[in-house]
């Protein structure tokens, strides 16, 4: 699905990401784990295209296309999602407007036709029960006075209706309280096929509880420097990260 | 208003001006230049009645005193007033009672501008006066109307068949001498159009007047007098467009309205005037006075303008709110891009007893242009209770273009209530890459996001008109990021 080999990108000059190697294949589930600031958010918009980063090293394949020679549009098109950690309100941009015009887009880059209205509601309405969102949340503007859970929820609810082949999810947990938990999650794992690959970002392993992970893996200082089953994300939950710098040879 | 931005922007290919074609009607022109036989020549023309020239030219000798007015936030090369012609009116300028009988090639025209009036005439129930160059070609719908004893013509019409009326309410909330351009429309107006709404009437239909410059080195100078009297309702919509021109072209409106008591108006501009190259050669100089008096207790006047053309832009659409339990309401998006230059606000002049008035101000500015707000909130003593909520929104695209909000405030009512917001933002990176990640493309991006920033305003036109301005704003700030 996507290969990521010896990334490294740079923001104002300074090295975030310091040659980072991800295999995930189509069905697997990856999640990140790492400190603050060690480069995870950075690794997703990379991935995503942020022109901020400037890559200086490296490869991305992406459904067999050179995933860095893309717009951030076209990665989108092509079925790359990120659920961002922190989502940006769009005021006076209804939700559905907004929805519906990504999707167009997407159907427009396959060659598919616009999708119509009575199709377009019934997606809204069945995608949006699968991650309980409120129906009124659906026709206000995009994220304007959300709560840091309903943004969450909303950026789920819009992955749903997306279908991306391969969705980064940051931090999606973080601000949702247990039940929205339970219900996003819910939400992702329905949404998971033998097609589709999904990386969690996130610092608890209780979204590992709901979203069980194939590999998990530990980004530190800008690269991947443990990788392991689920159960590591247990062991870091109980130890912290000062076992793995100890590891490294750091003194901590 | 639920509208479908992207079908919108699908039909948008290029950023080129694409009302700008010309129409090769052959027309009958003054010669150039001003003087008083030029306004006799037009005031003859038109068959007028002798208080009319007598007012006009008043007008005009007021105007000879006058000097063009420099406070306003724009900068251009000097208008020639004997550059230009007064009067040029498409030919053959004979009454025209069914469509077969309008030229071909103006039919053309207007199909090209999107209102085939036969279509309105059949399906959008939107009644439509054309003014092309100085002479209004063609009203429809004026049977349906006339049921309802709605007066909707153009103004050469009205003072044939209406003259009590003009002779009333002309010049009374714009006098001839309120500002050197007012003076000019004064003197050379050569026709606009004149509706009135009968009393306890409510107008079944938008009324419409498409104003279009087509001639050279002619200078459009409409009039427009909207009188709704009491307890009566119109919604009136107004659109321009012109053809793309070398040389600046001058546009000096006049607006008047009239609200009796319990009266509404509600008057709502999509202007498209062609604003000039990338490099600021041609395009309209836009000088239009626009007043509404809110005359009568609980009536209500109520301005939106959508302003994406113009080379220049100087305006300042405005409520006198006289009666008492009077609104008044302004809503405008203005869009400059490239070397725009737009000076536009209201002033709202409270003179009765529990006044309202709202203004919303959403400025855009791209490329190198200047966006000016300018309002005047002003409470006369024994205006008691007087209310306004002002809120005047920037949105910068650009690094190189400017932003001025110049609000003044007069209160002379210490039970005066006046609220003022305003907030400068620049185009959000992180909003458009939003909209990337999900598959939209930066130039759907930012018509997305600046739609929503305008929706206040958006919200307040008719719907068909409301598609138009959305469109309008994706043109208009094509290719502006950055
Ligand atoms: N625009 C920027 N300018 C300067 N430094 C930046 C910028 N964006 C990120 N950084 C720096 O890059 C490093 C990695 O940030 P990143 O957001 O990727 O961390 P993270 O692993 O997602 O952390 P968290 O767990 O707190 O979300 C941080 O030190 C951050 O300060
Ligand atoms: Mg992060």
């Amino acid at each position: 699905m996507i290969s990521i080999q010896n990334l490294h990108a740079n923001i104002e000059g300074k090295e975030i990401l310091r040659g980072i190697n991800l295999e995930i294949k189509a069905g697997e589930v990856h999640a990140i784990m790492g400190p603050n600031g060690s480069g995870k958010s950075t690794l997703a918009s990379v991935l995503a295209g942020r022109e901020e980063y400037e890559v200086t090293e490296g490869k991305v394949i992406f459904n067999a296309k050179d995933l860095l020679e893309l717009s951030p549009e076209d990665r989108a098109r092509e079925g790359l999602f990120l659920a961002f950690q922190y989502p940006v309100e769009i005021p006076g941009v209804s939700n559905v407007n907004f929805l519906k015009t990504a999707v167009n887009e997407i159907r427009a880059y396959k060659g598919m036709q616009p999708v119509s209205a009575k199709e377009f509601l019934q997606m809204v309405k069945d995608r949006s029960a699968l991650v309980e969102l409120d129906s009124k949340l659906a026709s206000r503007s995009v994220n304007e006075g959300f709560s840091g859970g309903e943004k969450k929820r909303n950026e789920i609810f819009q992955m749903a209706m997306l279908e991306p082949k391969f969705a980064i999810l940051d931090e999606t947990d973080s601000g949702l309280d247990i039940d929205a938990l339970r219900i996003v999650a819910n939400g992702v794992n329905k949404l998971k096929n033998k097609d589709n690959a999904t990386l969690v970002i996130t610092h608890y392993q209780r979204l590992l509880d709901y979203i069980v992970p194939d590999f998990v893996h530990v980004l530190y200082k800008g690269k991947i420097v443990k990788t392991g089953s689920k159960d590591l994300a247990l062991e870091l939950e109980e130890k912290g990260y000062d076992w793995i710098k100890a590891e490294l040879g750091e003194t901590v | 208003m639920a509208y479908e931005g992207d079908e919108l922007l699908d039909e948008i290919t290029n950023s080129e001006y694409k009302y700008g074609f010309v129409t090769n009607i052959e027309s009958e022109m003054a010669p150039k230049g001003l003087n008083e036989d030029i306004i006799r020549f037009i005031s003859a023309k038109k068959n007028e009645p002798e208080w009319l020239l007598t007012w006009r030219l008043n007008a005009f000798r007021q105007w000879q005193k006058m000097t063009e007015p420099s406070w306003a936030h724009v900068d251009y090369v000097p208008v020639d007033y004997q550059d230009i012609h007064y009067y040029s009116a498409p030919k053959p300028k004979k009454e025209l009672s069914s469509l077969d009988e309008v030229d071909p090639e103006l039919l053309k025209t207007f199909e090209k501008l999107g209102i085939s009036l036969d279509e309105q005439k059949r399906l959008t129930g939107v009644a439509v006066d054309v003014v092309m160059d100085s002479v209004s070609v063609k009203t429809t719908f004026k049977e349906e109307l006339a049921k309802h004893g709605i007066i909707f013509c153009s103004m050469s019409e009205a003072v044939q068949e209406h003259p009590e009326l003009v002779r009333k309410y002309l010049g009374t909330v714009v006098p001839v001498s309120d500002n050197f351009f007012a003076a000019l429309n004064s003197a050379v107006f050569t026709d606009g159009s004149f509706c009135y709404i009968p009393k306890g009437v409510r107008c079944p239909m938008e009324l419409s007047t498409y104003f279009r410059i087509n001639e050279a080195k002619t200078g459009q100078f409409e009039r427009t007098l909207v009188i709704a009297d009491e307890s009566s309702y119109v919604s009136y919509l107004e659109g321009c467009t012109a053809p793309i021109r070398d040389e600046h072209q001058l546009h000096a409106a006049v607006v008047e309205l009239v609200a009796l008591e319990k009266a509404e108006i509600k008057y709502s501009t999509v202007q498209n005037w062609y604003p000039g190259d990338k490099d600021g050669k041609g395009g309209i100089y836009n000088f239009v006075t626009k007043r509404g008096i809110c005359l009568g207790d609980h009536s209500k006047i109520s301005w939106t303008q959508v302003e994406t053309g113009s080379a220049i832009t100087w305006k300042y659409p405005s409520c006198i709110l006289k009666g008492n339990n009077s609104i008044g309401e302004f809503y405008s998006v203005a869009v400059t891009n490239n070397k725009q230059q737009a000076d536009t606000g209201t002033k709202m002049i409270h003179l009765g007893k529990n006044t309202k008035s709202t203004i919303v101000s959403k400025g855009i500015s791209a490329g190198y242009s200047n966006n000016s707000y300018r309002g005047l909130v002003k409470i006369a003593k024994g205006a008691t209770n007087a209310r306004n909520f002002s809120q005047c929104d920037s949105l910068l695209m650009s690094d190189k273009c400017g932003a001025h909000t110049f609000p003044y405030i007069e209160i002379n009512d210490k039970s005066a209530k006046v609220e003022h917001e305003a907030t400068t933002s620049k185009i959000g990176e992180d909003q458009i890459f939003y909209c990337n990640q999900r598959g939209i493309e930066t130039e759907k991006a930012i018509s997305l996001i600046v739609n929503g920033y305008c929706k206040e305003v958006l919200n307040q036109l008719p719907m068909e008109f409301a598609v138009e301005a959305q469109k309008l704003l994706a043109v208009s700030l094509e290719g502006s990021v950055g």
